[in-house]
């Protein structure tokens, strides 16, 4: 089992803050936490997500008959009061038929999309741990996460608040494991440093290419710098499958918008305000009066 | 304080400038860490047993109470119990959902009786359900107890009752409930956890 020690479990501080400049990381040390998840031993059984619903208090959405889709899984995919669910698909491949299960949910990427379109300073949160999390009450519900998430994560409730897996914050910061990783009954989730996890994953990976998956790879997208939920995939040549994108990264829009835009914004601002000061200055207040009267 | 014109243009010019100062990337707000709460924090942990199947997980049921007169206990969580050698803390998805059974509005809290011809059930205490259980019990047994078989071997047994026992009992009160199952002399014992 793997050690989580107190720097990054008790006592969060923050490393990134939505629209605001980054705290000052020197105060406290911190790890960075991650959940591996080992697709190979993944019975599919939903414990997980039965869990993490039972913890955050959620009501997840049922379906009816007339909204039945094909599949194994208990709903179209997530939902504001579904943080996270269980991805089944049936895929064709070279050696026959193969059902790819993922655990689906935030990914909590150490560079998050959402975090830097959002507009609303303190909405979202990065702690120095990784976690990723929002603060509704910062939230002005313009679902600009979603645009910036390339896992499209986050769900938006009648109040456009969006709500997303939150690495079981309450209970990691009050030193325990997030909820899905205790319930699996099949010891296909492990909690800890990222470190640590990737030293994990690695040697499950080695055992998956003996076992004959040669084409079996971690997943640990570094297009967002990686990501707080590794995944070890069988067919990790086609993450695909698991509903997973090949190259996650940001979209460029995003850094384009907050980035050149939003300084050729203010600089246009401050120009117009600046030209308007000088012309007050220089020519005085335009006189409307004498126009006026003409055309009246 | 009197609001001149004066002062009410540099107030407003101070708070324009400062919005436009945060409009291009300086925030005057320090950043601070939020506190989490948790929610199991003030629960009372009462360790229990899964009912659902024969594998009998340890689970801890958490109790929102601090045993109050005018307050009803509330369990607001139930998670796998680490120190069970059954799972480990972990639970499968029925297990895992214990606390909407247990909070279930159509859960049976008392025992029902529907007395033989009757159509409707009816509640009854605990103390009626198992006197009448113990009753039964006796009246059967006395009536058709087998002491000795038709080659006259002492066998001292009770062919006509059959027990089975839920898997919520864990290796003590299965010891008793053999004891007891053997002091009545019934043959046909079975446990949930052997299904």
């Amino acid at each position: 089992m793997a050690t989580v020690t107190t720097e990054g479990t008790v006592g969060l501080g923050l490393r990134r803050v939505s629209a605001s400049k980054a705290p000052d990381q020197n105060i406290k040390k911190s790890d960075q936490l991650a959940i591996l998840v080992d697709i190979s031993s993944c019975i599919g059984c939903k414990a997980c997500e039965a869990a993490c619903a039972q913890w955050h208090d959620l009501k997840p959405p049922l379906h009816t008959e007339e909204k039945l889709f094909t599949g194994y899984q208990s709903g179209p995919g997530l939902a504001p009061n579904l943080f996270m669910y269980m991805r089944f698909q049936e895929v064709e491949m070279d050696k026959g038929l193969v059902w790819a299960i993922t655990k689906y949910q935030c990914m909590h990427c150490a560079d998050p999309g959402c975090l830097k379109a959002c507009p609303s300073p303190g909405a979202i949160i990065q702690y120095t741990n990784g976690i990723v999390d929002f603060d509704h009450s910062k939230c002005i519900g313009c679902k600009f996460c979603l645009s910036g998430c390339p896992f499209d994560v986050p769900r938006y409730d009648a109040n456009n608040k969006p709500w997303k897996c939150n690495f079981c914050v309450d209970r990691v910061s009050n030193g325990l494991e997030p909820m899905c990783v205790k319930t699996c009954p099949t010891n296909a989730l492990h909690f800890g440093t990222k470190e640590e996890m990737l030293i994990r994953a690695n040697k499950l990976l080695e055992g998956l290419k003996k076992r004959g998956f040669d084409k079996a790879a971690v997943y640990d997208p570094p297009g967002v710098g990686g990501t707080g939920y590794i995944y070890l995939l069988p067919h990790g040549d086609k993450p695909e499958i698991y509903g997973l994108p090949k190259e996650a990264s940001i979209s460029p829009l995003v850094s384009l918008w907050k980035g050149p835009v939003k300084l050729i914004g203010s600089i246009v601002l401050w120009g117009t305000l600046l030209g308007a000061f000088l012309q007050l200055i220089l020519f005085g207040p335009i006189k409307v009066g004498k126009k006026e009267k003409k055309e009246g | 304080m009197e609001l001149t014109r004066r002062s009410f243009l540099k107030i407003g010019g101070i708070s324009a400038g400062s919005a436009l100062i945060a409009g291009l990337g300086f925030d005057p707000k320090p950043a601070m860490a939020r506190v989490q709460g948790l929610k199991i924090s003030n629960a009372k942990a009462v360790k229990s047993i899964c009912p659902y199947c024969s594998v009998s997980c340890g689970v801890i049921i958490y109790t929102l109470t601090d045993g109050a007169m005018n307050v009803k206990p509330r369990v607001v969580h139930v998670e796998g119990n680490p120190d069970d050698p059954v799972n480990r803390g972990t639970l499968c998805p029925k297990g895992a959902t214990l606390k909407d059974f247990i909070n279930a509005p159509n859960r049976l809290k008392k025992p029902l009786y529907r007395p033989a011809g009757a159509k409707e059930w009816k509640e009854i205490s605990w103390e009626e359900a198992l006197d009448r259980i113990a009753k039964l019990i006796k009246d059967t047994r006395d009536k058709t107890f087998i002491e000795r078989d038709e080659k006259g071997q002492l066998v001292n047994r009770c062919e006509s009752i059959a027990w089975v026992v839920g898997s919520t009992i864990g290796n003590e009160e299965g010891y008793l409930w053999v004891k007891m199952g053997v002091a009545l002399g019934l043959v046909a014992r079975e446990t949930q956890a052997r299904i």
